[in-house]
């Protein structure tokens, strides 16, 4: 193997890619490819379930079938999408005909069988099976962390015998750390393997096995009595007992103190919903036990741990104003006067276009929807950027000329696609839940995934073909594929093969196709067989609502171009003031003019342009004003004259958009004393410049920008009831200025730009300490 | 090998055929073998259709000497004629039912009778490939399998065109690690694909979805051993070796408190009387018989008043017991059956896979129960709790060890429970010192 760039660092993902002729079904009684599938085309069956007649499609579970027919059966093995076990015995139903009780999880439906799952022989095995699962249990749920929402409790509450018959010594092993976040604690194991499965099938590491037998038998990890994984903690939060826990919230809590608010998370561009559990205003845990939002419970461990930077004694919380060249901690009645008076004198001095304005990829569509606004018409200028993490406005324009309709992919057709192709990023890293997506319609939809990289990348493992490339080589390629270059390799040509037989693929794309490459792509790829749909992968929560906000010097929120009359006047009459009509600096020309002189002011929301473009810190000195509005002191906000203390993503309502273009709901979940989000600050500052916007809340801002952003007339119902709602821009802004413009950072699973350096629980696992070529 | 001892026994009532060649000088050898009419069956068969050599199997009677019985032609007929993936033989083994070493001198005396039956049932059913699953104890018959393996690829009766009939046929052994669970067929494929020896969920059952996903035939050594001499002699003269629809011999192997243990052939349905009495020589040290295990641990045991039954599938079946894999395990009137079910439930706890919970948690409890009741700390309602989580294991368990943990358990505590009561009442085991079966 060739020396690579990206260090995989996981033992795991150096393992060979799955034999493809090797029917393999782990440690499982049934392959994935094996278990039944409800064919919902077909003709229903009908069948009988405790007198009820239920009709449903064949190859469906009779669990499932009676779960249709709102008929509980208890199950801890069976969990739907995983292979099924048959271990837990929990689900053991009468059906006619049939000698013995039947498993209801293997028990594929059939025309005219007749089910009970209330007859006392039924009753009784569940009592039986519930007894035996608490022989060797050690009934410590007072102080269990899963007392309250543990599946046993609570069947052994409905189901199970009131006293033991067990007069024997209980059998006992020692609690072990797994890991900082994952502890395992064998008597309270059930095994019903759920954490084995999801581990293997679900995110594809396959850290646990099974180890002794019988009585003894126990989970353990894979690198003897450590795990060296993903750290996502699935495997906590699929456990029905408290066998795994949490290394951050075990003995912390019960379950009923908290107060559960859902939000999504606020790393990368996936979007994932997450139930942010709070208790005396600190955030103790993250899960999505309630399947919101279409990452069902799939968290990665910046969604599951990761928000342990809210709570972080460094966070800013009051403003810092810059006196005798020391920051020294001041008030907002101070501060806020003082950024005014400031910008007032260098926009009076020098001009507006002297100030310019870099926005943030994690703050919310209504905060950048206003920036925007502010910059334009209240200092009046379009120096505006923000770090672009993936060209979604050449994507935009793209579309818009080949006239495509419904080409912009989401999240949840990623899952059901019948083929895909992903060229560059690594999402197994940057995307974990594309990822994952990835894996589920490989796994459950038979879907051909093709890659397309200069890396060696886990997803290999799944893919039909790959096309590894020279480093940089990606555009290259698209460019060959596409008949615009003559230098078409073998590979290349298999796999425009390949593709030309698909049905509809959905193409991935990455930083390394941006500008004039992202129009050859989707022209190329508008060409393949069916409907081709296209997802561009931005790095954080809402690096796609930034550019859909037009946090860009020569876009519009909506993609309109600033050259395009028509859509200036439309923003200009809902803004009520004029936009200046020459382009601004793009981010490049911003740090250029700050190193030149030309730029006087500059303000910074939720960014740290020094360490994301290497930008020297000194030439900050020559500017006569800077604002950084952060939650953690940065390399930035180090040089800035005033510093404003912002609030997370867990202390602000507003929406966010996914790197698909799903527009989602972001909830306040608790409070920050002295912080304040970016929508308060610019209402704020924007009344001292003598700009009193109508603007009360953020869904006050939400109603403008759906009345008024193209491509964002979404059905605010779906939205407040907690959709993912799909957005559709079209415009035609212009071309990219330069290909330097749009770049990735490269996190890794366990970094997420500036915040994960305040993350205990990220920076606490060792798999994070291992190489990896991001920025931060 | 020191300390080594033939398990065949010798009586004039037996009929051999699977055994026939037992006790010839270099009876493992290639050339015994076919100075003894070795591969003339594999010849025969070669040269009919496959489906005659199933129709042919399944008329003689021949049933699985595994411990089911399901009749193995049946079981060939199940595999589909055409396949997208590959189809495989798998001979089982994995012998490791107390009280059963039927096996052993089958691949220990006669390995090319093994190799045969396997080439046959490999062509009845089409396929190229075959393994033999041996036991992990059994690694020293490895070398005799493997030696006449490799005589059977030199003499043409292995590979590629086997004897010029263009049917190509490949076979291997390969160990297990020591475990019971893996003569369970599903398990066996999975510990043979690399896997922890689980069970697999049937349907779909093995001879449509077996080894790598294709249809496989999973045969007990004794089955397939019995498959040439069918060919050979034809499927009415094997039928009529035993009784109806229980067709040839069966390997029996005597064990426990009996003056002549081994292993007899003996045609099926002979009496377990006469098997006792006259073949075994009756109970040792001519004592009075307690109770009989007809077919290794796992089969309900029988009460000396119940031994007048015929031993094939049905009859034992009928007097409320199985035939099982062919360990008669005798016991005379000094044994403790409290001690015999804590022994029994010992190796079901020990060898339980741990995949489901009523085998995992119940073979455990009921071995710590009789353990401790046996030990004198007896309490007035264990035989009640015993029984009712024996029948709780009864019938929901993935596979059949469950069943063939509760199934001897539940007749010892119905059976004998005037013991159980005797024990309550001492305070104190009444047969102190009695072994049964090994502790080791």
């Amino acid at each position: 193997m060739k020396e690579q760039t990206h260090k995989s660092p996981f033992v795991i993902l150096d393992m060979p890619p799955k034999q493809e002729n090797l029917h393999v079904p782990g440690p499982y009684t049934r392959s994935p490819s094996l278990s039944p599938r409800a064919n919902p085309a077909a003709e229903p069956v009908t069948l009988t379930i405790n007198g009820k007649e239920v009709k449903v499609p064949p190859g469906t579970l009779v669990i499932e079938a009676a779960k249709q027919a709102g008929i509980e059966i208890p199950s801890y093995c069976y969990y739907p999408g995983l292979t099924l076990q048959g271990a837990c015995r929990m689900c053991l139903v009468a059906i006619e005909k049939m000698p013995k009780l039947q498993t209801a999880c293997t028990t594929v439906v059939a025309s005219g069988m007749v089910v009970h799952t209330e007859t006392e022989e039924v009753k009784n095995a569940r009592k039986a099976m519930l007894e035996f699962l608490l022989t060797n249990h050690p009934l410590d749920c007072p102080v269990c962390d899963k007392g309250g929402e543990c599946e046993l409790q609570d069947a052994v509450f409905r189901y199970g015998a009131a006293e033991t018959r067990f007069m024997e010594s209980k059998l006992h092993h020692e609690e072990k750390q797994f890991s900082n976040l994952v502890y395992y604690d064998w008597p309270r194991c059930i095994l019903c393997y759920r954490c084995v499965r999801v581990c293997d099938e679900g995110l594809d590491v396959n850290a646990y096995g099974i180890g002794f037998r019988g009585a003894h038998s126990e989970i353990i990890p894979n690198q003897g009595e450590k795990l060296e994984c993903e750290e996502c903690g699935m495997c906590i939060d699929i456990c029905p007992v408290g066998a795994l826990t949490s290394g951050t919230y075990r003995y912390k809590t019960r379950p009923w103190e908290l107060t559960y608010t859902g939000t999504i998370c606020n790393h990368c561009g996936d979007g994932c919903k997450t139930t942010l559990a709070i208790r005396n205003n600190v955030i103790i845990r993250a899960n999505n036990r309630d399947h919101s939002g279409s990452n069902g419970e799939f968290l990665c461990v910046k969604g599951r741990f990761g928000w342990d930077f809210v709570n972080h004694d460094q966070r800013l919380t009051a403003p810092l104003i810059r006196k005798n060249g020391r920051q020294e901690t001041s008030t907002w009645e101070e501060a806020l006067p003082m950024v005014v008076e400031r910008l007032t004198a260098v926009i009076k001095e020098h001009g507006p276009s002297s100030v310019a304005v870099i926005g943030s990829n994690r703050t919310t569509n209504e905060e950048n929807y206003l920036l925007g606004r502010f910059a334009r018409t209240v200092l009046g200028t379009n120096n505006l950027d923000h770090h672009r993490t993936a060209d979604f406005s050449s994507l935009v324009g793209a579309l818009t000329a080949a006239d495509a309709d419904g080409r912009y992919a989401t999240i949840e057709d990623i899952a059901v696609a019948s083929s895909i192709l992903v060229v560059g990023n690594d999402p197994t890293h940057q995307h974990p839940f594309i990822a994952y997506q990835i894996r589920q319609a490989v796994r459950s939809h038979d879907a051909h995934l093709y890659l397309l990289n200069s890396q060696e990348i886990k997803l290999q493992r799944q893919a039909k073909q790959v096309v590894t490339v020279a480093a940089g080589g990606e555009a290259e390629s698209i460019r060959a594929l596409a008949g615009k270059s003559s230098t078409v390799s073998d590979d290349l040509g298999t796999l425009q093969e390949n593709l030309r037989k698909e049905s509809g693929t959905i193409i991935i794309f990455g930083d390394e196709i941006r500008g004039s490459d992202v129009t050859t792509l989707v022209q190329w790829g508008l060409t393949l067989p069916g409907q081709t749909r296209f997802v561009a992968l931005g790095d954080y929560a809402n690096s796609r609502g930034a550019a859909d906000m037009g946090l860009l010097p020569d876009v519009l929120p909506g993609y309109g171009s600033l050259a395009d009359s028509t859509a200036c006047a439309q923003i200009e009459s809902a803004w009520g003031a004029k936009i200046p009509a020459v382009s601004g600096r793009n981010i490049r020309s911003i740090l250029q003019g700050v190193e030149s002189g030309e730029i006087k002011a500059l303000l910074v929301f939720g960014s740290n342009p020094v360490k994301t473009f290497s930008l020297p810190k000194e030439h900050l000195g020559k500017l006569a004003f800077l604002m950084v509005a952060e939650l953690f002191p940065t390399e930035t906000s180090e040089a800035a004259d005033v510093v404003l203390p912002a609030t997370s993503f867990a202390e602000k309502s507003g929406t966010v958009t996914n790197t698909c273009g799903q527009v989602q709901v972001l909830k306040k979940t608790m409070r920050k004393a002295g912080t304040r989000s970016d929508l308060e600050i610019l209402l704020a500052l924007a009344r001292l410049m003598g700009h009193p916007w109508s603007y009360r809340t953020a869904d006050d801002v939400l109603r403008e920008i759906i009345a008024h952003v193209p491509g964002y007339a979404i059905a605010l119902p779906n939205l407040l009831v907690g959709r993912a709602v799909q957005t559709q821009p079209a415009g035609t802004p212009p071309a990219l200025a330069s290909t330097d413009l749009v770049f990735s950072s490269k996190d890794s699973l366990f970094t997420s730009g500036t915040v994960s350096r305040y993350s205990w629980a990220l920076n606490s696992v060792d798999e994070a300490k291992k190489p990896h070529g991001h920025i931060f | 090998m020191p300390g080594y001892h033939s398990p065949m026994g010798n009586s004039p009532l037996e009929v051999k055929v699977i055994s026939k060649r037992f006790g010839l000088p270099n009876s493992s050898s290639l050339d015994v073998f076919v100075q003894h009419d070795g591969y003339q069956a594999l010849k025969k068969a070669l040269a009919v259709k496959p489906e005659d050599v199933i129709n042919e199997v399944k008329n003689s009677g021949l049933r699985g000497r595994g411990g089911a019985g399901f009749n193995t032609g049946m079981k060939w007929s199940f595999v589909p004629k055409q396949s997208a993936k590959p189809k495989y033989v798998v001979c089982n083994a994995d012998e490791s039912e107390p009280g059963t070493c039927k096996d052993r001198p089958l691949m220990e005396y006669d390995p090319h009778q093994l190799i045969e039956g396997i080439v046959i049932a490999g062509y009845a059913i089409q396929s190229h490939q075959g393994f033999i699953y041996v036991r992990g104890e059994y690694r020293y018959l490895l070398d005799i399998v493997d030696k006449a393996l490799a005589e059977a690829y030199a003499a043409g009766f292995l590979g590629k065109n086997i004897q010029g009939s263009g049917f190509d046929f490949d076979l291997c052994t390969h160990t297990g690690a020591g475990a019971y669970e893996c003569g369970e067929e599903t398990a066996l494929l999975n510990s043979l694909e690399g896997l922890r020896g689980y069970p697999r969920i049937k349907p779909p059952f093995p001879a449509v979805v077996g080894l790598y996903g294709g249809p496989t035939v999973v045969n007990n050594v004794e089955t397939l051993s019995n498959v040439p001499h069918i060919l050979l002699n034809g499927a009415d003269w094997y039928s009529k070796l035993g009784s109806p629809k229980n067709g040839g011999t069966r390997l029996f192997c005597l064990s426990g408190h009996i003056a002549r243990p081994g292993v007899y052939e003996l045609p099926m349905g002979f009496p377990l009387r006469r098997i006792i009495e006259e073949v075994g020589g009756g109970v040792l040290g001519g004592k009075k018989l307690k109770a009989v295990i007809p077919g290794g641990s796992s089969c309900p045991v029988l009460t000396a008043d119940e031994i007048d039954v015929n031993m094939d599938y049905d009859s034992v079946a009928k007097a409320g017991s199985m035939l099982g894999s062919g360990g008669v395990v005798v016991l005379d009137e000094d044994t403790c059956m409290v001690k015999l079910a804590g022994r029994i439930m010992r190796f079901y706890a020990h060898e339980s896979c741990g995949w489901c919970i009523p085998c995992r948690e119940g073979t455990s409890w009921l071995k710590h129960l009789f353990d401790r009741f046996h030990g004198g700390a007896a309490l007035a309602n264990d035989p009640d709790t015993a029984l009712d989580v024996s029948m709780n294991i009864l019938g929901k368990t993935l596979c059949p060890l469950g069943d063939a943990a509760a199934m001897p358990t539940i007749s010892i505590l119905k059976k004998f429970r005037h013991e159980f009561e005797e024990h309550i009442k001492l305070g104190y085991c009444p047969y102190e010192k009695t072994v049964v079966m090994s502790e080791k």
